[in-house]
């Protein structure tokens, strides 16, 4: 543990300020709190924003998981963890039902997150009509007068123009029928994990400097039109090749040896543990 | 009263002046004011203590030279100003019993989504140049509540079809189309919601004459069949004899004369009017 | 025995890092940290500035640590920075307490008290100085040794030199309207984020902290032309300021403040003529203000300064550089290079994601020439 810094890096004046700004964040839900985000010793896009998160949160007795893109072994996720545990001496895990503090990137596990559990996912761009409206202030206006037609525009022109909603990650939900929230860069198939979600789920973007949350069991609706539904990616047909799982978020790799596509599980400890799971029978 | 006796929309005194005022002229008659600008300390009475009612089905012209004040009138009716003073009212929003300026900005917005719908003389100002014609009038749609694409599609092209935008175009931006057009996409999109009230600020300004003609027939038209209650600026006399049942002349912010458009083009009251109707001749 | 993950990540990370070590110190000389911080003057201001934080040592260790490199150095001092508590704030420093080394007015020629060159590059040929390939401790030894002896003949020449404001100046002429003192609490930018419209404390602390280049190419298309501002530097000067703190007890008592160092800055007023309309609607030309401020001696990036903050005090959407989101956005160090940066980081669900939408749009494509 590198005792040259305060528990945590932070000082707790810092911690306490976060803490007061998610406290605000989890009060109103899908609501972005401005919070005065400091320099971290990662990358300022890097997850700074989940990391602000993590530190003021952590304490001695919690467990952390880091994914990165559903990876514990990612090298950004090693460089976060190592980061978190030199500076706190805290207990890593990667199995997901061990951790009570879960920082991800672009990704929600596979296995159902409980009560006990605390989700931080990092965001780059927390403002979901960015690319609709540049200016930060006229967005603010925007969401204080519940005007999102601008949202469901862009999905509007995606449809005139190439037959369906195209957005990859990211996709806009509605959160308790008030505000609309970027989910962060999560596939489309983690936004209904979104919805109800028996853990809280916190967001943070470090740059942009905002933190808003989900809290527990919260309406999440993924933003569609009647005649067009929200879809997750589609994985039919296809299953692990690793544990054999079906109806989880796949990656999609090229066998070298066959040349032919192959699909494994994304979320790398849920694979490990079907595959444990089928080796103990 | 029958409902043809119960104004659409009701204005009372509206004052809107740019600058603090100095004691000069808070007076407003002060001798200090040249035209509705004060001499000492540069305020502008922009409109001053302007009232008016329109009736269902009703074309209200108003015209006057530029810096009379109409365009000013124009953009607080449409919240995109602030009034200084004064009070509207419409019948369909809150039994016509609130004062439209004094709501929130939210509610505000409600009003301009659901019950009005305005035309701008530069189309910049009434569309999203970059996003598809369709879009642009799906966007309205949008804010008034709508959520099926297949219906705001056909909506649109059905709207899109009445101003004469070919089908085929309705998937391009308007920042291709010609001026008569754009022109023509804004009409087509503040019709979308079938508002009670559609306010036109010199739609024809600018346009070639014979794109102006068929404009002009575009809106006769269009009002005769949809049976809305329009309030249209223009500095055209022109423009005010074929399409109002009755105008208001305003000058340096007042109104100085009302009435039947064919009393006022046959026999003005007013020496402003006289000289306007006599260029007209 | 079950299946463990693969332990890539955590081995391919140390061995990077090692290897980073490597490239820092292959030639097998290491360089101390008193030389950077005695050789590298622009530098270690630039560094300071951006970081805000003043320290010409941890700014020398940050430069060592980072071989040189200007964005990883600002970077491991700011991060070094949020681990700081905040415990004073400083008592206001009126700048004309400058312990002058340098002022310069390009507006006036006889400003009282003269102009001061002091050290400048300015007026330097820019040719490389081979000699300097032979310089030795010795060698500049002797240089100071000689120069002292000089400057000790010409003893009269006064240590602590501190001169009334051009600007002062030309306000008692009446040619730039009186200034009245803003005393409220200035927002702290680092405690609380920015929110628009700013408040001008706001835009002068992201301004000061700006990457250097960013703020000057900004300030350059400024002046070039997608900008509407012709300012002349008012007045030019670098610096010590001393700077106090109140007695924890007695808030706002001079007698009882401490002194706790002093910082070299560079300050620049600019002078931006604009037309003001009157009584009676007869215009005037006037003079408006831009200030510039930063650590150390970094003139471009003071002056670049002083023409950003008078162009966003007059928003015009028709530049980007009067548009304060654009401009206090974008001109962060630490921010802008982690997001270029984390453009390198994996992205591999995301485009998986966007992989599904692209091959949906093909297949509904393909529908449609079918059907």
């Amino acid at each position: 543990m590198n005792t040259a810094y305060n528990f945590a890096f932070f000082d707790e004046g810092s911690k306490r300020e976060i803490r007061r700004a998610t406290l605000k964040a989890i009060a109103i839900p899908g609501y972005q709190v401005p919070f005065a985000s400091r320099e971290m010793p990662i990358g300022r896009g890097w997850g700074t924003g989940g990391l602000q998160l993590t530190l003021s949160l952590i304490g001695k007795n919690d467990v952390l998981k880091v994914i990165d893109q559903g990876s514990d072994e990612s090298v950004n996720a090693v460089n976060i963890k190592k980061l978190v545990s030199d500076t706190t001496g805290v207990e890593t895990t990667e199995e997901t039902h061990d951790a009570t503090l879960i920082q991800s990137r672009h990704r929600i596990p596979e296995v159902p997150l409980t009560k006990d559990q605390i989700l931080i996912l990092q965001v780059p761009i927390p403002e979901p009509l960015r690319y609709y409206e540049p200016s930060e202030s006229e967005t603010k206006k925007l969401h204080a007068e519940k005007e999102y037609s601008g949202a469901w525009l862009m999905l509007f022109e995606q449809i005139m123009k190439y037959g369906s909603m195209t957005t990859g990650a990211d996709h806009p939900v509605l959160v308790h029928e008030r505000y609309v929230m970027a989910p962060s860069p999560i596939p489309r198939f983690d936004n209904p994990k979104m919805d109800e979600s028996e853990a809280l789920i916190l967001l943070g973007a470090g740059r942009e400097k905002k933190v808003y949350a989900v809290p527990p069991y919260t309406k999440v609706v993924s933003l569609d039109f009647e005649d067009f539904p929200f879809e997750p990616e589609s994985f039919e047909d296809k299953e692990c090749r690793l544990c054999g799982s079906t109806g989880v978020f796949l990656d999609e790799l090229v066998d070298e040896a066959t040349d032919e596509t192959v699909y494994q599980c994304n979320d790398t400890s849920y694979c490990l543990e079907k595959l444990n799971a089928v080796g103990v029978k | 009263m029958t409902e043809f006796e119960v104004p659409v929309l009701s204005v009372k005194n509206l004052n809107k002046q740019y600058g603090p005022g100095c004691p000069h002229c808070k007076e407003g008659e002060s001798e200090t004011l040249v035209k509705n600008y004060c001499q000492v300390c540069g305020t502008v009475y922009a409109c001053r203590d302007v009232s008016f009612d329109v009736f269902p089905g009703e074309v209200l012209g108003i015209v006057g030279e530029s810096g009379s004040g109409k365009s000013t009138l124009m953009q607080c009716l449409y919240f995109d100003q602030e009034v200084t003073a004064g009070a509207a009212f419409v019948r369909s929003y809150e039994n016509g019993e609130k004062n439209l300026f004094q709501e929130s900005s939210q509610q505000q917005r409600y009003i301009r989504n659901h019950i009005m719908g305005k035309v701008y003389q530069n189309p910049l100002l009434g569309l999203r140049m970059n996003f598809s014609s369709i879009g642009n009038i799906a966007e309205k749609l949008i804010a008034a509540g709508s959520n099926h694409v297949g219906m705001m599609e056909s909506r649109g092209t059905e709207l899109l079809n009445k101003v004469n935008i070919p089908v085929h175009r309705r998937k391009e931006a308007p920042k291709y189309f010609s001026g008569g057009m754009q022109q023509r996409v804004q009409i087509a999109k503040a019709l979308s919601n079938n508002p009670p009230v559609l306010l036109l600020d010199e739609v024809t300004t600018g346009l070639d004459l014979s794109v102006q003609a068929s404009v002009l027939d575009l809106i006769k038209s269009l009002q005769r069949e949809l049976n809305i209650s329009i309030v249209l600026v223009s500095h055209d006399l022109g423009v005010i004899r074929m399409l109002a049942d009755r105008t208001l002349v305003m000058l340096e912010g007042k109104v100085i004369e009302e009435g039947l458009t064919d009393q006022i083009l046959e026999d003005p009251q007013h020496p402003y009017t006289q000289q306007l109707v006599h260029s007209l001749l | 025995m079950g299946y463990v993950a693969v332990k890539g990540g955590t081995l391919a990370i140390e061995e990077s890092i090692k290897r980073l070590k490597f490239e820092r110190v292959k030639q097998g000389r290491t360089i101390e940290v008193e030389k950077i911080q005695a050789g590298m003057r622009g530098l270690i201001d630039q560094v300071m500035s951006e970081s805000s934080i003043y320290d010409e040592t941890l700014a020398a260790l940050a430069i060592k640590q980072a071989e040189g490199n200007p964005e990883e150095a600002v970077f491991l001092l700011r991060a070094y920075r949020s681990t700081i508590p905040r415990k004073h704030y400083s008592r206001v420093i009126e700048s004309d307490e400058m312990q002058l080394e340098r002022r310069i007015s390009a507006s006036f020629k006889d400003i009282p008290g003269g102009q001061i060159l002091g050290a400048t590059t300015d007026y330097t040929h820019r040719l490389l100085d081979f000699r300097l390939m032979e310089e030795t401790d010795e060698s500049v030894q002797e240089w100071l040794h000689q120069f002292h002896n000089e400057d000790s003949q010409n003893e009269e020449q006064v240590t602590d030199l501190t001169l009334a404001k051009v600007l002062d100046y030309l306000r008692k002429e009446g040619l730039i309207p009186p200034c009245e003192n803003n005393n409220q609490e200035p927002d702290d930018v680092t405690r609380e984020s920015l929110e628009f419209p700013s408040t001008r404390s706001q835009r002068l602390q992201i301004l000061t902290r700006g990457q250097t280049g960013a703020v000057t190419s900004l300030a350059y298309a400024v002046i070039r032309g997608y900008g509407a501002l012709h300012p002349t530097v008012g007045e030019l000067r670098v610096g010590k300021l001393p700077v106090t703190i109140d007695h924890p007890t007695s808030e706002g008592n001079d007698e009882d403040s401490y002194y706790i160092g002093e910082v070299q800055v560079t300050e620049a007023e600019m002078l931006m003529p604009v037309s003001v309309e009157k009584e009676y609607g007869k215009k005037e030309m006037e003079f408006e203000i831009g200030y510039g401020l930063c650590f150390g001696q970094n003139e471009t990036k003071a002056i670049a300064m002083g023409i950003l903050d008078n162009c966003l005090e007059h928003p015009n959407n028709e530049f980007p550089s009067h548009n304060e989101e654009f401009v206090l956005y974008h001109i962060d160090s630490v921010e802008s290079t982690g997001f270029i940066s984390h453009l390198k980081m994996p992205h591999y669900v995301t485009f998986q994601s966007k992989l599904d939408s692209v091959r949906k749009t093909k297949k509904e494509e393909r529908q449609e020439v079918n059907s």
